[in-house]
């Protein structure tokens, strides 16, 4: 098992290094520059020379293995630079909208699980019939649903029918719990409930797996219970799909919800990545996708690991 | 002395133009007598990159950090046009006969916000670093100093400007919003200070800054204008989608924005709020243009050109358009409303700005005929996609080039790739702006210059008539000679030549909430912020 | 990287090979699974209204009419007109055409080579998996909107570059998900008795190893069908994706929809059922072929 556990580890830093590269001369190769967009704006009088200047004073000047070798050796000692736009470290600009990102999923988490375990298992055991019918439909929906729309629909909603509107601005949760939470669980809501719908349908065909089982199937004498009890073994197995499904959605919500944080106003990683990449920022968006991916990376390590730890056919293969 | 008369001129003429466009929208005036205290929550739809207002182009610089600094000049808050120049650290000043010389006289006691004593050193300083920068430091607006020979500091409470020439704009020049005084003990030790930091001599003091979240500003007890700010201190939020600024003003949770909203906005918010709503609206100093581009067939045919701008019936689409977005009136170079805007039935003469759409339009389609151009004739029209008022217009070009048999097809350019684009002329027609941070002709029609002068001009064409006008008009300090030059120079750039297609004048709309007062709204959304004069109501 | 687990069985195969039984195959599903005809039933009208756009349409989309402009629904338009007085019902029916085109070419190109590199990765296996399987990790830990943009922003704007752009984070997921079911098949004794006659590589992917992976190729087809169109309404929403005054549904939620979305409703809700609705039949339908050709496929 500890064999799997450093295999795995060490397979992380390819990946890794991959996503690196990758963004990096994707950054380059995309058409237009961080100075021509910050000094173009509405006056006529930019010179050339400026221009320039401003180049050389970020660097983009350097030949590009340069570039990539002087930012390589700043991650290795964890400095993850300055952003080219505003001038100050990566950490300040990101930490807010991590946290913000951060208590995003977790909220939307815990309603999708909320949500999708007592639906899939209700659906499960009363499959095809009209309750089977209605959760398939309803989560569906939740899929179905442009997230942006539903934002739009629900703020209109807000105001319209109650009057009332979500704080806008952004205050941490130990500061002020109450605003904190009266403006996150609208978008919490929005996604959470998309998020539910995945879900539920693994929930769903997990528990069908469960319920086929030949030994509930000749237990069926003995009641729902305990034929639930009999199988907490399976169940355990069965749950797994649930967990990675649940997993990796998570990954998905720190960075990918940008278009949910720009309807609900959200300071949020996804719109500070549109940001960076409209502004050409080429460090701030370097130092995001490597973030967002190890997130991901991580968060799938962990799922292999649980996976292996409950099926030592994959360990050996 | 002839400024002087020229200067009684321009008043008069502004103050009667004030009347006339203040009739025109309810205006909140502050005839009752202003209250002390209260915090002025507002909205920004975007954050400052640096802090340093003389490299800097953005809004979003002004509306939060203005009201930490004082200018030389400015415009007078309360002055609709946008026009009127006033002094803010100048007490007086005297322009020497042959109009070579400004000389101006500073307040005395003004002090900076760590105690100091400003006095002409720091002017002189701050002038140097934005008219003769030195190496590594940016001024992005240097160019339009370019009259300016020396800044003198001959005693503590003077300060001298000589040119190179006489210039007729160089007290709107100085009256520049971005030319925040800085200390000139700061800039000799460094001179990026101001990137990352904040001290000036404003109405109010820094408090906190916190990214993504709001800039907070505190009332500066020793302002030099007694008696004034007003405000205990202000909080900026920064809500960067539109629909959510809406929102939070209609929720009171930000009392006002500073740049502008929409029709349907201000409607909802009329219907919504009521009373508790005031409405100012003024023609904003911003068009959008169609750059033709001059090197590409057969856009360098000028029949091409005159059929494209004959095609548009401004007045219709001011009409429909005004509903839906921030666009009204139809204008020339100048927005409508300032001393030099040409009166509309001068402009009704030019090419497209007439009332009879159908013979323009049958010209243009005699043009077109004429100069090769088959019917159903396809090009593609690059624009930017932001939706007010890009989107729009776009969408209303593409129309009206249809009723002419043209086939255009509309292409998105995101942001930084559209720059690009513009500059390395690589489009047939593309959607163009002039945004002017102050209402004076020489930055507004800068850019209409030879490409050879003017970095911005992507239509990519030299027109040494053009040139000549320009420099005339920039050194005419009469009144009326000057106009006389602009309207040439806009016939030339609009009408004979067409060198640019001008859509429709911005307009801008600040739908806020009543409790607001002492805030005057002008042309241009860098103006008027450093909320000395603003007050809050019961 | 283990998803999902490999398949190892099937409830009811339609048999496909036998022209005689498609009919009913296809009755029984109708019978058994009622969600999933009706699912089938919207996507084939939704089909034949992309079709049909030129004659089923009762204006020009792109004729504007100042004189109606934000007209509410009523005989004259349907669904009512928008903020230029377009006919919205028009612009729905025409906009159909840009969802199904972007949704097929995406989902088939994406699911199509993605199961091509994913099964040929499981063939190979050792080293090339390896490697195929790392450069597939790399895309998939990319953020989906950052390489949409980048695509967008490189290519330019316009259809093309949005099916490319949408398809791109679609190919690893759809390999990730054939791989694992070829893993399964690999081990099989046709499959070495194949390789002991000697048959190419080649043949040996294509003629024995694909047509098992057909189950969860279809599955994988029509999830993506619906997320591809998701994704072309988001690009769109945003600026990334094909351009006014193209009839478009995620376009057409832009702007003048959420400025007007308390006096005109009409403007914002057609347009997202239009989406909800299309979105939701493909899921459907995918859902009720999940469950009669393998229940235990639990990825997507």
């Amino acid at each position: 098992m500890g064999k799997y556990v450093l295999k795995r580890l060490f397979l992380m830093i390819p990946t890794l290094l991959g996503v690196a590269v990758l963004i990096f001369f994707l950054m380059r190769v995309v058409p237009g520059d961080i100075v021509e967009l910050r000094f173009a704006g509405e006056s006529a009088f930019a010179q050339k020379e400026n221009l320039d200047k401003e180049r050389a004073r970020l660097g983009l000047d350097r030949p590009l293995w340069q570039q990539f070798v002087t930012w390589m050796v700043g991650i290795a000692r964890l400095d993850f630079g300055t952003s080219m736009w505003t001038g100050s470290p990566i950490i300040e600009e990101i930490k807010l909208r991590f946290a913000l990102s951060l208590q995003l999923a977790v909220m939307a988490t815990i309603i999708a699980v909320l949500l999708a375990i007592p639906l899939g298992v209700i659906a499960a055991i009363k499959q095809d019939t009209w309750v089977d019918y209605v959760v398939r439909i309803f989560s569906i929906a939740g899929l179905a649903t442009p997230s942006f729309w539903l934002g739009i629909l629900l703020i209109i909603g807000l105001l319209v029918i109650f009057r009332w509107l979500p704080p806008m601005v952004y205050t941490p949760f130990w500061v002020n719990p109450w605003q904190n939470l009266a403006q996150l669980i609208w978008p919490a809501l929005a996604v959470g409930y998309r998020y539910s719908a995945v879900a539920t349908r693994m929930t769903r065909s997990a528990m069908l797996e469960v319920l086929r089982e030949d030994y509930i199937r000749t237990a069926r004498a003995k009641g729902l219970w305990e034929r639930l009890i009999l199988s907490r073994h399976a169940l355990k197995n069965a749950m797994l799909p649930v967990l990675t499904v649940i997993a990796l959605e998570f990954a998905f919500l720190m960075g990918g919800l940008v278009v949910t944080e720009q309807v609900f106003n959200l300071n949020g990683l996804g719109l500070l990545f549109v940001e960076s990449v409209a502004h050409r920022d080429y460090t701030l968006t370097q130092a995001l996708v490597l973030l967002v991916a190890f997130v991901f990376i991580f968060v799938n390590f962990l799922v292999d690991l649980a996976y292996a730890w409950l099926d030592p056919r994959i360990r050996f293969r | 002395m002839r400024h002087s008369k020229s200067w009684r001129k321009v008043l008069i003429a502004g103050l009667a133009l004030v009347m006339a466009a203040a009739l025109s929208a309810p205006v909140a005036t502050a005839q009752d007598k202003p209250r002390y205290g209260g915090e002025l929550v507002f909205a920004v739809p975007a954050e400052p990159p640096s802090y340093d207002g003389h490299r800097e182009e953005t809004f979003a610089l002004i509306h939060p950090i203005a009201p930490h600094y004082s200018t030389l000049l400015r415009t007078d808050p309360n002055d609709r046009t946008g026009t009127k120049v006033v002094g803010d650290l100048a007490e007086s000043w005297t322009i020497s006969k042959d109009g070579m010389t400004y000389t101006f006289k500073l307040r005395k006691g003004v002090k900076f916000h760590d105690g100091s004593e400003m006095t002409s050193k720091d002017v002189k300083a701050t002038y140097d670093k934005i008219i003769f920068p030195p190496e590594g430091v940016a001024s992005t607006r240097k160019g339009a100093y370019v009259d300016v020979e020396a800044v003198q500091a001959p005693d503590p409470y003077t300060v001298v400007f000589r040119l190179k020439w006489p210039s007729a704009s160089l007290l709107s020049g100085l009256a520049s919003p971005w030319n925040w005084t800085y200390k000139a003990d700061i800039l000799a030790k460094d001179m990026r200070w101001y990137e990352k930091n904040i001290m000036g001599t404003g109405p109010f003091t820094f408090v906190e800054y916190v990214k993504g979240s709001h800039w907070v500003g505190k009332k500066n007890p020793n302002y030099w204008d007694k008696g004034k700010p007003y405000l205990d201190g202000y909080r900026a939020l920064f809500i960067k989608a539109h629909s959510a600024q809406v929102a939070a003003v209609r929720g009171e949770r930000a009392m006002i924005q500073f740049r502008s909203f929409t029709p349907p906005d201000r409607d909802n918010m009329v219907k919504e709020m009521g009373n508790k709503i005031t409405v100012q609206e003024s023609p904003w100093d911003c068009m959008l243009l169609a750059a033709v581009n001059h090197e590409k067939k057969p856009f360098d045919d000028k029949r091409v050109r005159r059929a494209l701008t004959l095609a548009l019936d401004r007045y219709q689409g001011s009409e429909a358009l005004s509903k839906l977005t921030f666009i009204k009136d139809v204008a020339g170079v100048m927005t409508p409303g300032t001393p030099f805007a040409t009166p509309p039935a001068e402009l009704e003469k030019l090419a497209g700005f007439s009332r009879d759409i159908a013979k323009s339009r049958a010209e243009a389609k005699r043009l077109l005929r004429e100069a090769g151009v088959p019917d159903g004739f396809a090009f593609t029209f690059k624009n930017r996609a932001i939706p007010h008022p890009y989107e729009h217009l776009g969408v209303w070009l593409i129309d009206q080039w249809r009723q002419i048999g043209l086939n255009v097809k509309q292409e998105f350019v995101e942001a930084a790739a559209y720059f690009k684009t513009l500059r390395g002329g690589d489009f047939e027609v593309a959607m163009d702006f002039q945004c002017g941070y102050i209402v004076e002709p020489d930055l507004d029609i800068y850019k209409f210059q030879s490409k050879e002068i003017s970095h911005a001009n992507y239509g990519r064409y030299t027109d040494k008539v053009l040139d000549d006008l320009y420099q005339k008009q920039s050194r005419a300090v009469d009144l009326e000679e000057r106009k006389k030059y602009i309207r040439a120079f806009e016939k030339r750039l609009l009408d004979e030549e067409v060198r640019y297609l001008f859509t429709l004048q911005w307009q801008r709309i600040i739908p806020h909430n009543s409790k607001v007062k002492g805030w005057t709204i002008t042309p241009s959304h860098y103006l008027n912020n450093q909320l000395d004069t603003v007050w809050l109501s019961e | 990287m283990a998803i999902g687990r490999p398949a190892t069985g099937v409830e009811e195969i339609p048999a496909v090979r036998e022209h005689g039984r498609w009919w009913r195959a296809v009755l029984t599903f109708c019978r058994k699974r009622p969600l999933g005809a009706i699912g089938a039933a919207i996507v084939v009208i939704n089909i034949a209204v992309a079709l049909g756009a030129n004659v089923l349409s009762p204006y020009d989309p792109l004729a504007t009419d100042y004189g109606a402009m934000l007209a509410r629904p009523s005989p004259n338009h349907a669904l009512g007109t928008d903020s230029f007085g377009r006919d919205v019902l028009s612009r729905i029916i025409y906009g159909s055409r840009t969802a199904m085109l972007v949704g097929f070419s995406c989902a088939f190109l994406g699911a199509t080579i993605g199961a091509v590199i994913g099964v040929t990765s499981a063939y190979f296996g050792g080293k090339v998996d390896l490697l195929v399987q790392r450069v597939m990790d790399i895309f998939l830990a990319f953020p989906l909107i950052i390489l949409a943009l980048a695509v967008v922003s490189i290519l330019g704007p316009g259809v093309g570059n949005v099916i490319l752009a949408i398809m791109i984070p679609m190919i690893p997921r759809a390999a990730l998900v054939a791989r694992s079911s070829a893993l399964a098949i690999r081990e099989m004794p046709y499959v070495d008795a194949a390789r002991a006659a000697g048959f190419r590589h080649g043949r040996i992917i294509l003629r024995h190893m694909l047509p098992n992976v057909m189950a969860p190729y279809l599955i994988m087809l029509t999830a993506y069908l619906g997320q591809a169109i998701l994704l072309e309404a988001s690009l769109s929403f945003l600026g990334l994706g094909v351009a006014e005054p193209t009839a478009a549904w995620g376009l057409m939620l832009r702007g003048a929809a959420v400025d007007f979305a308390e006096t005109a409703p009409w403007m914002a809700i057609f347009p997202g059922i239009a989406i909800s609705l299309s979105v939701f039949a493909f899921n459907l339908f995918g859902d009720s072929l999940r469950d009669a050709l393998d229940p235990k496929l639990r990825t997507l």
